[in-house]
Order: structure tokens, then C-alpha cells, then sequence
């Protein structure tokens, strides 16, 4: 089960990505929208990568979604679950499988978004077993 | 414009060492170049055209290299896209001596990863800030062993590929590394050695992996006209295909297939040849699933059934129908520089000079193809296929 847990660098945001930090550290996961496709798109980003359209803005996600993949880190210390997790909104994003047993995730597996603490005490969005 | 048969590759080294502590990067791009540039009947003063790629030419990407050197250049390319880079060198050179830019090209790669303590597959690297995707990537620990361990574990859930299939790629390389005195790996494994080897990163074992190497290689590319009048075996490029993959936006992530469905369509396309006419293959083995999954891609076999492709020593030479990497590759021979693209074409050179070593030379190796992946078939890559022909 859960031990010990990772800790979350901080990469620091670049203009225009605050607000997705600043959503995460408020318990939100946001994406990108493109309002001419209206599509959802990660990571989110000034242009929409399907059309280019610049007319996008950041939507709060449901925050649920399934395992498209995974892979635990064994060698790590301590030892963490990388995966794409699909949303229901539609793009699949990276992220780690938090408050679980590693060896019991599985492709398909619904998870939920829950935040946890970066090393500056601000938080970051991982996902867990629904 | 088509290259085809507008290029030949008349020069290729392979560095012997696979860790260099007493020697610098440029020494080591240096040491290449001599070796290329003598395995052609050249001088240094023939070189007019540089291609290397920015990621291991720190100093503006060539410009103190080729100080270093002492290279007197009409026409530089440092285009980077990882370990492919110098597979796309190749096409590059070949469309700058088509349009009359240069007329003899070196292409060096070299790096000391092994002597600098670099935990290439286990510990992520931190990139620039800049990089738009770091801070949302970085964060979750993408080391290079995961992300393909992300790919083989998708691939295991949608075609039923197995670890022992994986395991055998592996296998089908310690046979040809067994042959190669400088081969880092030179010991023949089995399925079983492999399957019961530690686990690095769910579902790859510790020899799924490739090596971590010092070294490096390089190639020279010139005209016909010029190629014609040394006295090497003639290597002719028939057709280059180049390709990136990435996720639009997390729409489109699928991590069963990479970039070589693209640029291999385009290589065989240029190149005006089929799947039977290749006689050898050198493939990118960074892991053992990325040789699956581009063989797939190439078309060697139909999608899903790569497992199935490299099970019982189909790639091993003498044995198999599709002979791979016969320098022993990446998982057993050396991976210079963490960057696996310009030994793959260094060895399809040997194969269709005849100069393979001759346990694992390929009989009448007349048509070979050399094809590579940079950057994380886990996250962003861009491939290059290169089909070459002895004339």
C-alpha cells in the first residue's frame, strides 16, 4: 500500500500557464478549450493544437477518467506509478496513480483527481482509483 | 525532388571504446571523424559539408566543433531530434549534395554518458523551463525506462504481446553481440534470463533495456562522381523518409505505433523497393518493445504481431527471415551518447560492404534499410528510415 510519498518538483510555470497552477493549487484541474473546435485539449496552451485558434480558454475538468497505460518505477525511491490517465472530456494527459497498491493498477481502471503537496507546499493533480 | 541514388555513403567508423573517461566530447567527435574520413580515402580538407546534431555539439551546435576540427565549411546542418538525428543526416546530406550545397558531408555523433554517471533510464532528466510540455510532464517522473514501458505495456493489452516476446529481441542481439570483441554485452542470454532479470519499469526487465555507452561513430556522404573515383564498396542511398509523432493536444495519444509508420511509407516510397527486397535491418533497440513496435510500423509485419515477428530467432542471422542488428545493437553493443541512430546505419553499411563480421554477414546483402526513433516513443519522437543499396 501507499508508504511513503513522491515528492512533487516544481517546474515554474511560463507566461500564461498560471492560472492552471494556480487551479491546481485550488483543488482544479483545468484544459485547455478551443471554442472554434469546441474540444478540450492538454496540456493547456495559448493555442489551440488542433486549429491554431487563439480564441481558447482554460475549463475546469470533471476530474474523472480512465488508465490508458502505466508503469511502475521500481528502482525508485520511493517506488511510483506513471501512467496516461484518458478523461472524460476527452485528452488523455501524463500523470502518477497516488494512494494505491502499484501492482493493483490496470489499464481501464477509473481513477479520480486528487492534489497533492509540491515541494513549495502548492499542489499538483495526480490521479487515484475511483 | 527525389535523392535517389544522388548520395552514397563512402566513409563510416564506429568508435571501439564504450567508456572514455580520459577523452573529451570533442576528442571524441574528432577521433570519429579521422576514422570516417580515412575509411574513405579522404582528407580533412576534402569535408565540405557538416552535419551533426545540436543535443551532443554543445557551443551553437557545430560551430566549435568544427573549430575543434579545423573544418573549412561551405554548408552546416545541426538538426536534433535525438537518437534519430543522424539517420535524418543522411537524408539531409543527400538532398544538400543533390542541390549542390556541399559536396562531401561528415556526419559525427559521440557522447560519455557512461563516464559522467548518467542514469539515462531510471532518472528523469529536467529539461529547459521553456520546453512547453516540462511542467506538466516533470513533475510525475517520465524517466526514459517508463515511458517505453508505458508503450510495451499497452501493446501487451491490446495484441497480447508477452514479455517473453519482447524478451527474444533481446536474445536474437546477445547472438550477434557474441561475435563483436567490443561489444559491451557480448554474452548470449535466453527468453528466461530475460524475463527473470530485475524489473526496471513495469512490464520491462533490467535486459529489455539498452546499454549505457561512451563512443560514438560517423558517416561521409558524397556525390556519385566522387564516390565512384575512391576505391570503397559502393553504398548507394535509394530513399530517406523522416516523420514526428505527437499527441495534438492529448487527442490523439496512441502508444502502440511511432513515427516509422510515416517515415518508413516514405523511404520505401523514394526508394522504389518492397519488404522482401530488404535483406538486413538495422533497427533502433533502445528497449526491447521499441523494435516490436517499429518493425510493425515499417511494415515488416502487420500490426499487433511483432511479438509474434521476433519470437523462435527471426531475427537473428543465419536463423531468421529478417536479420537485425548484427553488431549486436544497442541492448548488447553500445548506444553512444544515449543516441542508438548512427551505429544503426554504421552496421547496414558493413552489411552491404560485405565487412560484417562473418558469423552474422548477411549473404548477397544487397538492399538494407537502417531506421530510428529520437525523443520518447512515450511522449514525442520523430523517426528516420534511411534504405541503402550496394551498387
Amino acid at each position: 500500500m501507499a508508504g511513503e510519498e513522491r515528492i512533487y518538483p516544481v517546474v515554474p510555470a511560463t507566461p500564461g500557464s498560471e492560472p492552471y497552477w494556480e487551479g491546481a493549487n485550488a483543488g482544479k484541474l483545468l484544459l485547455g478549450y478551443c471554442k472554434p473546435c469546441n474540444k478540450s485539449y492538454y496540456y493547456p496552451r495559448g493555442v489551440c493544437p488542433m486549429c491554431l485558434s487563439t480564441d481558447v480558454e482554460m475549463r475546469e475538468s470533471k476530474g474523472t477518467g480512465t488508465v490508458y497505460t502505466y508503469s511502475v518505477m521500481r528502482p525508485a525511491k520511493p517506488v511510483y506509478v506513471i501512467a496516461y490517465v484518458t478523461l472524460d472530456e476527452g485528452p488523455s494527459m501524463m500523470t502518477n496513480i497516488v494512494d494505491c497498491d502499484p501492482s493493483a493498477v490496470k489499464i481501464g481502471q477509473k481513477v479520480k483527481a486528487v492534489f497533492k503537496p509540491r515541494e513549495d507546499g502548492t499542489k499538483i493533480v495526480c490521479f487515484t482509483p475511483a | 525532388m527525389s535523392t535517389k541514388g544522388k548520395a552514397y555513403i563512402v566513409g563510416a567508423y564506429e568508435h571501439p571504446t564504450r567508456k572514455a573517461p580520459d577523452k573529451s566530447l570533442a576528442q571524441l567527435h574528432a577521433e570519429v571523424a579521422k576514422g570516417a574520413i580515412e575509411d574513405a580515402g579522404l582528407s580533412k580538407d576534402d569535408i565540405d559539408g557538416y552535419f551533426c546534431a545540436a543535443g551532443d555539439t554543445p557551443g551553437l551546435g557545430g560551430n566549435s566543433f568544427a573549430d575543434y576540427m579545423g573544418l573549412r565549411l561551405k554548408h552546416i546542418d545541426t538538426t536534433d531530434t535525438g537518437g534519430s538525428s543522424y539517420l535524418l543526416h543522411v537524408g539531409h546530406a543527400a538532398q544538400a549534395i543533390a542541390a549542390g550545397k556541399c559536396n562531401i558531408a561528415l556526419v559525427t555523433l559521440a557522447g560519455r554518458p557512461r563516464s559522467e554517471g548518467v542514469q539515462t533510464g531510471t532518472n528523469p532528466r529536467m529539461g529547459n523551463p521553456s520546453q512547453p510540455d516540462l511542467q506538466f510532464e516533470f513533475p510525475y517522473g517520465p524517466a526514459t525506462a517508463n515511458m517505453y514501458a508505458m508503450c510495451a505495456m499497452r501493446h501487451m493489452h491490446q495484441y497480447g504481446t508477452t514479455a517473453e516476446q519482447l524478451a527474444w529481441v533481446k536474445v536474437a542481439a546477445s547472438h550477434h553481440a557474441q561475435y563483436n570483441p567490443h561489444a559491451m554485452l557480448p554474452k548470449v542470454v535466453t527468453v528466461e534470463e530475460v524475463v527473470n532479470s530485475p524489473m526496471v519499469a513495469d512490464p520491462l526487465h533490467r535486459l529489455d533495456c539498452c546499454v549505457i555507452s561512451d563512443g560514438g561513430g560517423a558517416l561521409i556522404i558524397t556525390k556519385p562522381e566522387i564516390a565512384k573515383s575512391l576505391k570503397r564498396p559502393l553504398v548507394k542511398v535509394l530513399g530517406t523518409g523522416e516523420a514526428v509523432k505527437h499527441q495534438m493536444g492529448g487527442q490523439d495519444l496512441d502508444l502502440t505505433f511511432s513515427a516509422g509508420r510515416w517515415s518508413g511509407a516514405r523511404a520505401f516510397e523514394e526508394a522504389g523497393v518492397k519488404h522482401k527486397d530488404i535483406k538486413y535491418a538495422s533497427i533502433y533497440d533502445s528497449f526491447t518493445i521499441t523494435v516490436i513496435m517499429q518493425l510493425e510500423d515499417l511494415g515488416f509485419c502487420e500490426v499487433g504481431q511483432g511479438g509474434k515477428f521476433v519470437s523462435d530467432g527471426n531475427l537473428i542471422s543465419g536463423v531468421g527471415k529478417l536479420p537485425f542488428n548484427t553488431d549486436g545493437g544497442g541492448l548488447c553493443n553500445n548506444h553512444p551518447g544515449n543516441r542508438g541512430g548512427m551505429t544503426k546505419v554504421i552496421e547496414a553499411v558493413r552489411q552491404l560492404r560485405g565487412e560484417a563480421h562473418p558469423k552474422v554477414q548477411v549473404p548477397n546483402c544487397d538492399i538494407a534499410l537502417a531506421h530510428g526513433t529520437g525523443g520518447s516513443l512515450g511522449t514525442r519522437h520523430v523517426g528516420g528510415t534511411v534504405i541503402m543499396e550496394r551498387e
